[in-house]
């Protein structure tokens, strides 16, 4: 028997003057020492489920059908004052955001000993200790004086862990992760998630990872529930689902990866259309409206989870994928299934602008009156590097880095400290006048177009204001211009009167585009653009930027943590660390050649969909957690996490030199792999810098 | 309902780019969606349906009902309410329900005037304040601090004394003394305001701060300032009621209902009722209204519980 399991499960949220069935039937099970990966869109029903187990659903929601089996007694048929000993006491659960779920005026060690006093009856003293048991248990450093302190005092990743603590003090029999590394950075993600699976396995519990990221849940999940407007449509084990997906819904989730564009240039296949209401879910197969396979059956009748073995099942008349020992099936072929257009790359031409010796220090005063001076947060130390015309230059870098500052220093939101930024051949930073002229050439696409437009303003004057500003034209010629450009972002010009919270998340990121455009700029910086939306909508707005590109020679500052997007857009890639730029070339170089050991780590921290490569490539990654700007480390920056530190690094500051001809620089002094000898002769290396590891 | 229930369920194509936005409803303004949640206030429809009346009363009232306010009448004096008199007469023998109209007018004319100028001014004054920040932020708002620290209803009191009680003296003593309340709240917002991306975006395409603040700190503070300024048009009222009932506002014949109620009270052992209660409820009804309208204006005025 299995420890859980949901038996058509249906979930419904009363609205004022509708319902919505966020859950129609979910059957879903899970074993001791198993980690069950539930994933799809955002608003398919991942959370939802979650929350029908804990029963602890939004006002006017209802589990309406259905069992939930936990040890074989139903949770729906209990009391609340019974259902509140299984939550913490059976299940644990860990959220998203581990600020907004702490209480800021309570110390961590009261949290989680007032937990574990609720459900045990044990006496102060005794809870607390089990508190500082269960941090150290978590990895928490010093978890004696981290449990009286106050969550705002811990970083992200701590206090994640903080929440996994409180979560485990009961030592539940099951845990509930819902997107628990969302919010984190890549590099504290890893260590989150091999926390949770040691965890796993050492304290005998079954998980359940809710997830959006393909690459989270490859290599940490046994099975897998894809789910889809409030169903699941298919589900398998991890290997058999990344091998063979046989529901369309799946295929296309893995075609939306940037990663299956990169290599080969191709576009990225994006899923059409929006999920159903689920006010009123069609009678069909809920997949059909948006499926590339659907045909008249699909939209009569309705599907239900099968397949030819127990082990993997999915509700689809006409699935993908190779079928083995299938008669009933006609396969379907998969020559439309991924893009074969390959974009024209653009012409990459002269040097468009240059950055030298840029530095951004913002600084800490001290006293309400005089505030005084007492140190300065380095956000941005001394970097230089080139954009040149038509190029896109990808910057990635854990949060903090400095890439976010970067663009704001480029676009003119932030003053330099020192340094230059030259376009055409004046310097934006010593020049006001030249400034506010670069101001129309240069473009921010801010990573929430929500955020960045006025809510009582709508769409058409959203995109014409920079016009009005900058008094281009007339009237009728900003409508013109208008017009033109929501065409070309591919939205109807209809929807040019509606208020930006009338768009859903892709349509938004359309029109922040479509407004970096207006005054046909030469350089956009692209600050995060796609990491708000989901993969499958990420695709549409990463496609529309290289077409735009092509069809305008424009250059792009794309700023993301996502390697594998920044790889797919990106020519060149800049990698960051700290304020620094530690390493800066080729794409694919950079990529698969890499110098620096910080671009090693983040390359073998990034979950990769693919159960094989995540399983393969355990113990790598980067440890610990970003320092403090405040006081950066001396000489290299990045030696407080490197493995290769030596005494040198403390010392000296590393320059960037040159590896290859191809214009591939990193700062290290151990690097990677040794610059070849044509490099090396007009290097200014030093000699005794020389000696690499391996 | 076409368009999405939830932000969240709401991801879309390039043919869901035409489905999913050509097959909504026309869009419709922020006016007639603020509209729709206010009208869903269903005790704040009362209070906006008494209040027409009201205003209606007040101003056509005199052309229907041709009563004596103000002058002396002394073979009618303090008659209770009969033939020809439904409100009774006052201690000059003047018709209570003419003063009613009368009063009411006066109430009205200052109290609305007094509160859009104490609006117009805390708002232009608190958007500029809170925008700009630094040292200009903090002189004007050590001057708001000072002003908050003397009890209003002294500052009333005082500049009534020295420049008179005529009706348009006391809008300007009350829309010149008002402001300060609001003004904090729309700084408050403007803080909040000037660092959202909308405004970087602004600023970043070249827009400065006087134009920023005409074009996004204003419009997105216009719930609070269109919330205040109906209670602000209450405490006017009220302040103005206060003064007169004190005897330092308006006074008899041109009294307005704080007046009126003043020289009830002097009654109020001899029983004639009359002479207080109509100015008293008067007072408190209109008072109410506007509160009540204020609390649904800022509901109406929250974009999230606009439905799409």
């Amino acid at each position: 028997m299995s420890l859980l399991e949901l038996k058509g499960v249906r979930t419904d949220i009363r609205l004022k003057k509708s319902t919505v069935h966020a859950l129609d039937g979910v059957s879903l099970s899970v074993d001791i020492g198993q980690t069950l990966g539930i994933v799809g869109e955002s608003g398919c029903g991942k959370t939802m489920t979650a929350m029908s187990v804990m029963q602890l659903l939004p006002n006017g929601g209802e589990v309406v059908g259905g069992e939930v089996l936990l040890d074989g007694r139903d949770l729906l048929k209990l009391s609340e004052r019974e259902m509140a000993k299984v939550r913490g006491n059976d299940i644990g659960m860990i959220f998203q955001d581990p600020m907004t779920s702490l209480n800021p005026t309570m110390t961590i060690g009261r949290q989680i000993s007032e937990s574990v006093r609720i459900h045990r009856g044990i006496g102060k003293k005794e809870a607390h200790e089990r508190a500082i048991e269960v941090l150290s248990l978590v990895g928490m450093p010093s978890p004696q004086r981290r449990a009286v302190d106050y969550p705002h005092q811990l970083s992200g990743g701590m206090r994640q862990r903080a929440m996994i603590a409180m979560a485990l003090a009961n030592e539940p029999k099951l845990l509930i992760a819902d997107e628990p590394t969302t919010a984190l950075d890549v590099t504290v993600q890893k260590q989150i998630l091999e926390l949770i699976d040691g965890l796993k396995d050492r304290l005998g519990m079954a998980v359940i990872l809710v997830t959006h990221d393909l690459g989270v849940i490859a290599g940490r999940a046994d099975k897998i529930a894809v789910m889809y407007a409030g169903r699941v449509v298919e589900t398998t084990s991890t290997e058999a689902l990344y091998a063979n997906p046989r529901h369309p819904y799946t295929e296309a989730l893995f075609d939306s990866l940037p990663e299956r564009g990169a290599e080969s240039g191709t576009k990225l296949y994006s899923i059409p259309g929006l999920p159903p209401d689920l006010t009123k879910p069609p009678a069909g197969c809920r997949f059909a409206a948006r499926c590339r396979y659907a045909q008249d059956t699909c939209r009569e009748q309705d599907p239900h989870l099968s397949g030819e073995t127990e082990a993997h099942q999915y509700a689809c008349f006409f699935p993908v994928g190779a079928v083995e020992k299938s008669a009933k099936a006609v396969p379907v072929t998969l020559t439309e299934a991924t893009s074969n257009e390959v974009i024209p790359r653009t012409q990459i031409g002269a040097p468009l602008l240059t950055v030298t010796n840029l530095v951004k220090e913002y600084p800490i005063t001290s006293g309400a009156v005089l505030r005084r001076k007492i140190g300065a947060v380095s956000a941005v130390a001394d970097i230089s590097f080139t954009i040149y015309e038509g190029e896109t230059l990808g910057l990635v870098g854990e949060s903090g880095c400095g890439k976010t500052t970067v663009g704001k220093l480029l676009v003119g939101l932030e003053d330099a400290t020192s340094g230059a930024i030259t376009y055409g051949d004046r310097n934006l930073v010593a020049d006001r006048h030249a400034r506010s002229g670069a101001r129309k050439q240069i473009q921010l696409m801010f990573q929430d177009s929500y955020a960045a437009m006025d809510p009582r303003m709508r769409v058409r004057s959203v995109l014409r204001e920079p016009l009005d500003i900058q008094k281009v034209g007339d009237k009728a010629s900003r409508d013109k211009r208008i017009g033109e450009l929501f065409d070309q972002v591919g939205l109807p010009r209809t929807s040019l009167e509606r208020y930006p919270h009338e768009f859903s998340g892709g349509q938004r990121q359309r029109v922040g585009l479509a407004r970096a455009l207006t005054l046909a700029p030469k350089l956009v910086v692209a600050d995060e653009p796609v990491s708000a939306l989901d993969v499958s909508i990420q695709s549409q707005v990463l496609n529309l930027m290289k077409d735009l590109q092509v069809e305008f020679g424009l250059s792009y500052l794309f700023i993301s943590h996502d390697l594998s997007v920044v790889r797919y857009l990106s020519d060149r890639i800049g990698v960051m660390y700290l304020g620094k730029l530690v390493e800066i070339g080729p794409a694919d170089s950079v990529y698969s050649n890499p110098v620096h050991h910080y671009t090693r780590g983040l390359l073998d921290t990034i979950p990769v969909a693919d159960p094989e490569v995540e399983k393969a490539k355990e113990d790598k990654g980067i440890a610990g957690e970003l320092p403090s700007a405040i006081d950066p480390p001396s000489g290299c920056r990045f030696r407080t996490r490197c493995p290769a530190a030596q005494s040198l690094c403390a010392e000296q500051e590393p320059p960037l030199v040159e590896y290859g001809t191809n214009g591939h620089l990193a700062a290290c002094h151990f690097p990677l792999r040794l610059f070849d000898a044509a490099a090396k002769a007009n290097s200014t290396k030093p000699e005794d810098a020389a000696p690499a590891t391996a | 309902m076409t368009t999405p229930i939830d932000e969240e369920l709401a991801p879309a194509g390039p043919t869901a780019v035409e489905l999913g936005l050509e097959a909504a409803e026309k869009p419709r303004s922020m006016l007639r969606r603020g509209w729709e949640v206010f009208s869903e206030n269903k005790l704040a429809l009362v209070a906006l349906v008494f209040l027409i009346l009201f205003v209606l009363t007040a101003y056509l009232g005199p052309f229907v009902y041709h009563g004596n306010a103000t002058q002396s009448d002394m073979e009618a004096v303090t008659l209770p309410p009969g033939a020809g008199h439904p409100l009774g007469t006052d201690e000059n023998g003047a018709d209570v329900l003419a003063q009613l109209f009368h009063g009411a007018q006066l109430s009205l004319n200052v109290g609305v005037l007094g509160g859009v100028i104490s609006a117009v001014i805390g708002t232009l004054y608190g958007a500029i304040a809170g925008y700009f920040g630094g040292w200009l932020d903090a002189l004007m708002m050590r001057i708001v601090d000072a002003l908050y620290s003397i009890p209003l209803i002294f500052l009333l009191i005082y500049m009534g004394m020295i420049w008179g009680h005529s009706a348009t003296l006391m809008i300007w003593v009350i829309g010149l003394t008002g402001w300060i309340g609001i003004t904090r709240l729309i700084r408050g917002d403007a803080m909040v305001i000037k660092v959202r991306d909308y405004v970087a975006a602004a600023r970043m395409m070249g827009g400065g701060g006087p134009y920023i603040i005409r074009k996004h700190i204003l419009p997105n503070t216009i719930g609070t300032t269109v919330v205040n300024t109906t209670f602000s048009i209450a405490s006017s009222i009220f302040y103005l009621s206060t003064l007169s009932f004190i005897g330092l506002g308006l006074e008899s014949p041109h009294a307005d209902l704080g007046g009126m109620l003043n020289d009830g009270t002097q009654f109020v052992n001899q029983g004639y009722w009359w002479m207080i209660y109509p100015a008293a409820i008067a007072i408190i009804l209109v008072i109410l209204a506007f509160n009540v309208i204020g609390d649904a204006l800022r509901d109406a005025f929250e974009t999230r519980l606009q439905k799409r």
